[in-house]
């Protein structure tokens, strides 16, 4: 039985890293398949728990494809990430998972990250006929369209999200450690030489 | 006798037939919409469209607060609403780095084992009316009824509790409530005894389940089963036992594990599972330590309503953790729970702010229903909603 310690150092070309007791595996989008496949058949992780996406606008890969794969055996977990940009392909594991299946259609209909070869590539979560990927960072919350029942003609119609109060986002973070909150006049504390600003705000 | 051919077709040129099941369908457990492709009464294809209860939790959850997220956990597996709960704070947890008083963890682990007889009461009696049978349903749900009672008095809710907290629970019970439970204990495993009086021997019910949806080890653990359906299979894998989170290596409790994988081995291990639940509430109470219900750290815990109302720095850190919220450390984590559907999973990634940068759900209802196909496949048409009913699923946690 190897440890995850063991696990990492054993698997080629991909970078492990250790996080409140958990293995990260990050590898390069082309090498997924032949990863997964051998965490599938020399180490045991015969289960794939997850797949999902997470969107990290400012970077140039924007996307982290996510899986998580258990080994009932060893009674082991191990998260394996792929680093994508926003045209960027993965290949499918619907091959070395059936269950990879549904987890791809959800992250391609949240994120629109492209798997290929997957035998049945539509959106899943949301409506027919949706567009866009809603849990990107830069899809607002309230959506672009709204359903309603239209009464003259008599079935459902979509229409542009009429917001009866402007969309609110409080920033309830601290003053003291948050947002800069410059007040007027101390902008001059901060240009003076030596002189350490009594507002720990203006560190930004 | 030549049999009927109206069509004048040979079998080989006859269209396949597609049914449409649901979205509004009474076996459909919620909103589901099956497109079958039928040949006769065989089923050759099940084409489940999800989606029809989506209402977008987990962006939702990005842009609230940890403590202000919790709610909609309850959403999820509304069936069993403090488990999904269990999962988010334990994740919240492993990333702070805080620890749960020992009452706290008794007190989360008797709701988590009320949240599994109330999911097992659900389905068992719901599948069984799947299958023709009117009678459990309505003697089922007088226990969940009681179960929710017992939800109501500790958290002021039967449904949407919103009463597991990082580091514990939201409020100590009162005091009568522990007796109450145990005195519910001795009770209900005679109404089990009627359930199973009712199905077990149930000559309809053993021809509709026996050998329906059969899986082996192998399929259940590529197709990422958990739970009931995978121990189904043989495989004693109970997250409880296998990585114990909580006080349950404690606690002494049987994990039941099935022979032929198929519904039948599923609605007997269910029923077993809630008499061992019933056996753990009782350890839960019988054992319950003294003490604080929820850490005592109120740099993350707000303080008490009466310390608030003596005491300047409690009445800080209540303004502060109501309006701000508490941060927590950039990184990421999975914690996963034995939810009573399978292993109920929260990958949550926090970027050191207020707010969850990214939270993921792995439901596991998501996981069994996508096995539908696999599973009905050669099936009749009217087992399409036996196996339905075996698989547990509940569209809350399926559609986030």
């Amino acid at each position: 039985m190897e440890t995850l310690e063991q696990l990492a150092s054993r698997i080629e070309g991909a970078r492990a890293s250790f996080a409140a007791g958990e293995l990260t595996l990050t590898v390069g989008a082309a090498d997924i398949v032949p990863v997964l496949t051998s965490l599938r058949d020399d180490h045991g992780f015969k289960t794939l728990v997850d797949i999902c996406g997470v969107d990290w606008p400012e970077r140039a890969k924007r996307f982290d494809v996510v899986y998580h794969l258990l080994s009932l055996t060893a009674n082991l977990r191990v998260r394996v990430k792929v680093e994508v940009g926003e045209d960027e392909p993965v290949a499918s594991a619907v091959g070395v998972y059936p269950s990879a299946n549904w987890f791809e259609r959800e992250t391609f209909d949240m994120y629109g990250v492209a798997f290929t070869d997957h035998p049945d590539m539509r959106r899943i979560l949301t409506d027919y006929g949706f567009s866009g990927h809603p849990l990107r960072k830069d899809f607002p919350l309230t959506g672009f369209v709204e359903l309603r029942y239209d009464d003259q003609l008599k079935r459902v119609v979509y229409q542009p999200v009429q917001l009866v109060q402007e969309f609110r986002d409080f920033d309830f973070m601290s003053p003291w450690e948050g947002a800069p909150h410059v007040l007027p006049g101390d902008e001059k504390a901060a240009m003076a030489p030596g002189v350490a600003s009594g507002d720990a705000g203006k560190k930004a | 006798m030549d049999k009927p051919n109206p069509s004048g077709l040979s079998p080989a040129e006859e269209p396949t037939i597609t049914v449409n099941f649901g979205p509004q369908h009474p076996a459909a457990h919620g909103v589901l919409r099956m497109i079958l492709d039928m040949d006769g009464e065989i089923v050759t294809r099940v084409d489940p469209h999800i989606g029809l209860l989506h209402r977008g939790t987990e962006k939702l959850m990005e842009h609230k607060t940890y403590m202000q997220s919790i709610p909609y956990l309850d959403r999820l597996d509304y069936v069993a609403p403090m488990n999904q709960e269990h999962a988010y704070c334990l994740a919240i947890e492993r990333l702070i780095g805080l620890e749960v008083p020992k009452r706290g963890q008794y007190v989360r682990m008797l709701y988590d084992e009320i949240g599994r007889i109330l999911n097992h009461l659900m389905n068992v009696t719901t599948q069984a009316m799947d299958c023709g049978a009117l009678t459990p349903p309505l003697w089922g749900f007088e226990e969940r009824e009681k179960l929710m009672v017992f939800y109501e008095r500790a958290s002021g809710a039967r449904l949407h509790a919103n009463y597991y907290r990082p580091g514990g629970v939201h409020q100590d019970l009162p005091p009568a409530l522990l007796d109450d439970i145990h005195a519910w204990c001795g009770t209900f495993p005679k109404v089990l005894d009627d359930i199973h009086g009712l199905l077990t021997e149930s000559r309809i019910f053993k021809q509709r389940n026996v050998d329906i949806g059969k899986v082996t080890r192998a399929d259940a653990e590529a197709w990422g089963f958990s739970g009931v359906m995978l121990r189904s299979t043989g495989v004693a894998w109970d997250l409880r036992r296998a990585q114990p989170y909580e006080s349950y290596s404690e606690l002494e409790f049987k994990v039941p594990v099935g022979k032929n994988g198929d519904n039948y081995d599923r609605y007997l291990m269910r029923m077993e599972e809630m008499a061992q639940s019933v056996h753990l509430m009782k350890q839960c109470i019988e054992k319950m330590p003294k003490g604080p219900v929820v850490s005592t750290d109120n740099k993350v815990v707000p303080p008490r309503r009466g310390e608030m109302k003596t005491s300047m720095e409690a009445l800080i850190h209540h303004f502060k953790l109501y309006t701000e919220g508490f941060r927590v450390p950039p990184g990421e984590v999975y914690a996963a729970v034995e939810a009573p559907k399978g292993e109920f999973g929260v990958y949550l990634v926090s970027d050191g702010t207020n707010k969850p940068y990214r939270v993921k759900f792995r439901a596991p209802s998501y996981v069994h229903l996508q096995a539908m196909d696999y599973m009905s496949r050669g099936h009749m048409l009217a087992d399409v909603s036996a196996i339905l009913g075996s698989l547990d699923i509940v569209f809350g946690e399926v559609d986030r």
